[in-house]
């Protein structure tokens, strides 16, 4: 099984970098573009078939070290 | 007085930091991060600049795994004075030793200059030889710069005298080159032995080098 994991910072957090590129965007005159952050990905491939327990184990991973959670929110998505 | 400098891989101001430190007197010894202990013998230890773990996934993230942060954690908790430098302090904040994180800086410019800091609070062991309202002159060198903490956070740091530094001019009118909350460049824990900073004072030891302020900064650590 596979968890990916996005990496974002949290609502109310300046994303600098999604600034940067919103402000790139608007100087290709791309004009739909309302807002933009960036984030990151991870992707694990896990030897667990469990999906209950592949979710517990990579919540724990994103509390411990994949994201810091004072400033970057996680999702996690199994296949 | 024996100072222990930490180094891990891609640490590049454990040599700069010694050498400050033996400028002023104290007995120095670099630590690798592999050790799982911490001399006994120690009054100070520093987590000096660089690039840890080539500040994958997040500055300081991995660095904060390694062997020797169990026993730098136990340090702290038992009272020893720790000092967090650039790296040092993001691997700090990682650790949760002290409070925040550093992001990105605002303008994603790798920023490296003198900058000036005025001396917020100097009740604690760090700051004690500067004034409240002392500005001193010292070199930035980073691209995670940003201080982030929540505004709950920030109060708690205002109640209890944990803002060390903030950036300003020479004149000590907020002048904020990264985006960091309240222009914060330093601060230390409820406790005040874990103390963590941006700018590198040990660069600033030397006036022929641009400013020796750095020496009122890290002299306080040797007269404790």
């Amino acid at each position: 099984m596979k968890a990916i994991v996005n990496i974002s910072l949290k609502a109310g957090v300046l994303d600098s970098q999604g600034k940067a590129v919103h402000h790139a965007l608007d100087s290709l005159h791309f004009n739909s573009v309302e807002d933009v952050r960036v984030g990151k990905q991870i992707v694990l491939q896990l030897n667990e078939t469990d999906k209950e327990k592949a979710m517990a184990e990579v919540t724990k991973m994103c509390e411990e070290l994949l994201a810091n959670t004072v400033i970057e929110d996680y999702e996690i998505e199994l296949v | 007085m024996k100072v222990v400098v930490l180094q891990f891989p891609g640490t590049n101001c454990e040599y700069d930091t010694v050498h400050a430190f033996k400028t002023l007197g104290a007995d120095v010894e670099i630590l690798w991060h592999k050790s799982e202990t911490i001399p006994n013998d120690t009054d100070l230890l520093v987590v000096a600049g660089g690039f840890s773990y080539g500040d994958y996934l997040r500055s300081g993230a991995i660095a904060r795994f390694s062997p020797v942060m169990k026993a730098v954690s136990s340090y702290a908790q038992d009272g020893g004075k720790v000092l967090g430098i650039c790296n040092g302090f993001q691997v700090l904040t990682e650790a949760r030793l002290l409070p925040g994180a550093l992001k990105r800086n605002e303008h994603l410019h790798f920023l490296s200059k003198y900058h000036h800091l005025k001396v917020i609070n100097n009740d604690n062991t760090f700051l004690e030889k500067l004034d409240k309202g002392d500005v001193v002159n010292i070199p930035i060198a980073h691209h995670d710069g940003n201080y982030f903490i929540d505004e709950a956070g920030l109060k708690e740091l205002e109640e209890n005298n944990q803002i060390l530094l903030k950036y300003t001019d020479a004149e000590g009118n907020i002048s904020n080159p990264n985006g960091s909350v309240d222009s914060i460049a330093g601060v230390c824990n409820k406790e005040k032995n874990v103390f963590g900073l941006m700018p590198h004072p040990e660069r600033a030891m030397e006036l022929i080098l641009g400013s020796d302020d750095g020496v009122k900064m890290l002299q306080g650590f040797l007269d404790a």
